[in-house]
């Protein structure tokens, strides 16, 4: 396949100012500053840009939501929250190529007519904050952003750009959360409608995309929509940071043209699996995506109409393979554990569903587990799924009912090693104590 | 009240607040400072944000209590996070968490008994294809094995 780097490209020291600009860096923003703010969209959206943060939105017409009058003040939220089990990509973006993505918020902020950005960067990363914030006062102290910005560009227009440190929630990767997070209030996901273009930081307008969307734009612009939609799948056009974990040789983060096969990726790129044994499961966008059996992978692309015709969704890009010895009950339990821990307890089906799950899938990890157990737990994601304000409910029910649904034999085999239906003599608030995972240490 | 932020600090709140249209906005980096001075953010750190920033008491006790990195009871001179989320556990991080539960003797969000280390059980760091993984204070440790860990634990003074 055809090396094509966009966001990564393979230059040594590009996290360098002299070697960025030596290689083209600012000639999109240049030449974005030379068109107007419409033009700009016009050309992200015949581009086929999609959102890389989950939704695989189109960027373009998120943009074109903004208000064009309007006596507000309007802002970008560039996420870098990056939490989602599986998803490791943005972080070689703020290690690798910072000054891209500084341009990429500048084009962006143009377009849309934003006057301040904020790049919220996951608290945990401490290493990858410093080298943003290093690579923002080296842009800032070459005019490249800030008041001085016409002196350099020859633009009427000045952009700010602040770095919002999280400090460890992975709901604050939601995009009204983000912003209630930005805010300084507790950080619950706000109703919708109003959509943040119209209402969003401090009832302003404002459009929120993730870090690896906003790092395309400049090559878009600066190479034009024609060549960058001819890369990849046709109606999810671009290269993908895919990042490769779990039962590989070689994870890491691939940059790939989007289509690729799965088991291209996984074999051809990743290195195969060790001791060369067979898949069990994929789940191809992180843990919140609906997983693959092993034995269903071959001819998959990695796109996001290819994935939703196989009954999933590319998400983040964050591939996790599992070998044939994996069991699949205790991931499932491990990954519930997750969103239980996460849900940030506004809306009571995730709330206390996610718990239930949890406790429920304790009990079939102590062989105390039973066959209406599965059932169980696809009743309480189905009571979940669509019944909370914002996706995380969706994120915790799709494990629990795909994996169960697509891996009912090897379900079905522990819960029948038990024929003992334990009674509860009494019942616990579900926020009584943390959960342990029991049973995962065995 | 006994806690006051210095004076280098409270410059460093004033710089936080220039990025944000409100001083609320500047309460995560306040947060982050305070803990910082004090080592974790005590009943009287929390009311300190608050008459510093302006704001009600109950949004920082909020806010506080929300997220994980802020700590309500001193921690150790080291903290250790090791993630077990899904990629970290395929690739041995229970092994990992169950030998630096032993070695150092304490629990999930345990302290040792000479204040040195701290241990918590952490989520998703961000660091999947370089599983298992541990942190240390605001540096990530990868492609673990249980040697590495002994070694990093025992270069620790």
């Amino acid at each position: 396949m055809e090396n094509i780097k966009i966001v990564l490209p393979d230059i040594p020291n590009l996290d360098k100012w002299d070697v960025y600009l030596a290689n083209g860096g600012f000639e999109g923003a240049k030449k974005a500053f030379s068109k107007t703010p419409d033009e700009i969209i016009d050309i992200v959206k015949k581009s086929g840009l999609r959102g890389r943060g989950g939704a695989a939105f189109l960027t373009g017409l998120k943009w074109s939501f903004m208000p064009k009058t309007t006596d507000k003040p309007k802002y970008l939220c560039v996420n870098g929250d990056e939490s989602e089990p599986g998803s490791f990509k943005d972080r070689q973006i703020f290690e690798y190529n910072p000054f891209q993505l500084i341009e990429g918020i500048l084009i962006t902020c143009y377009a849309i007519g934003a006057n301040v950005a904020y790049l919220y960067i996951r608290g945990e990363y401490h290493k990858w904050i410093k080298l943003m914030q290093k690579a923002l006062d080296e842009a800032y102290s070459h005019g490249y952003i800030g008041s001085r910005m016409k002196d350099t560009f020859g633009i009427d227009f000045s952009c700010d750009i602040y770095i919002h440190k999280g400090a460890g929630a992975y709901i604050c990767g939601e995009e009204s959360s983000l912003m209630n997070s930005i805010e300084g209030i507790r950080p619950y996901p706000r109703v919708k409608p109003p959509f943040p273009a119209q209402k969003g930081l401090w009832g302003n307008p404002t459009t929120i995309n993730n870090v690896e969307t906003i790092t395309n734009v400049p090559v878009i612009i600066n190479k034009g929509w024609e060549w960058y939609s001819s890369i990849g799948a046709q109606k999810h056009p671009g290269t993908l940071l895919f990042g490769v974990s779990g039962h590989v040789n070689k994870p890491g983060v691939y940059e790939l043209p989007t289509g690729i096969l799965l088991t291209d990726l996984i074999y051809n790129y990743a290195g195969g699996v060790p001791n060369n044994k067979k898949i069990k499961c994929v789940i191809p966008g992180g843990s919140s995506m609906p997983p693959l059996r092993g034995d269903k992978i071959e001819g998959v692309k990695m796109d996001a109409e290819s994935l939703k015709e196989v009954g999933s969704a590319i998400g983040t890009g964050g591939v996790i393979v599992m070998d044939e010895d994996t069991n699949l009950v205790k991931v499932l339990a491990r990954i519930t554990k997750f969103y239980y821990h996460e849900s940030c307890g506004q809306c009571t089906p995730c709330r206390e569903g996610t718990g239930w799950m949890l406790k429920t899938l304790n009990r079939i990890l102590r062989d105390e587990g039973t066959s209406e157990d599965l059932d169980l737990l696809i009743s309480v994601a189905n009571n979940i799924e669509g019944n909370t304000v914002c996706a995380l409910g969706d994120a915790a029910a799709w494990p629990v009912k795909f994996m169960i649904d697509r891996f009912r034999d090897e379900f079905e085999k522990y819960v029948k090693r038990n024929v003992v239906i334990p009674v509860p003599n009494k019942v616990h608030s579900m926020r009584e104590t943390a959960i342990p995972l029991e049973g995962i240490k065995k | 009240m006994s806690f006051k932020f210095t004076e280098e600090n409270l410059a460093r709140i004033e710089e936080s607040k220039k990025k944000y249209p409100t001083s609320l906005a500047a309460i995560m980096d306040t947060i982050y400072i305070a803990q910082e001075q004090n080592k974790y953010i005590s009943q009287e750190v929390m009311e300190e944000i608050a008459n510093v920033l302006q704001v009600k008491p109950v949004d920082v006790l909020g806010v506080v209590h929300f997220y994980t990195m802020y700590y309500t009871k001193p921690m150790g001179k080291y903290h250790i996070q090791v993630c077990t989320n899904v990629s970290c556990m395929l690739r041995g991080a229970y092994e990992i968490w169950e030998q630096v539960k032993n070695k150092l003797g304490i629990d999930n969000m345990g302290v040792t008994q000479d204040g040195k280390f701290s241990l918590e059980e952490v989520e998703c760091m961000g660091a999947c294809g370089y599983a298992p993984m541990i942190a240390i204070n605001e540096d990530y440790y990868e492609n673990l094995t249980k040697e590495k860990v002994n070694q990093i634990l025992d270069s620790l003074k």
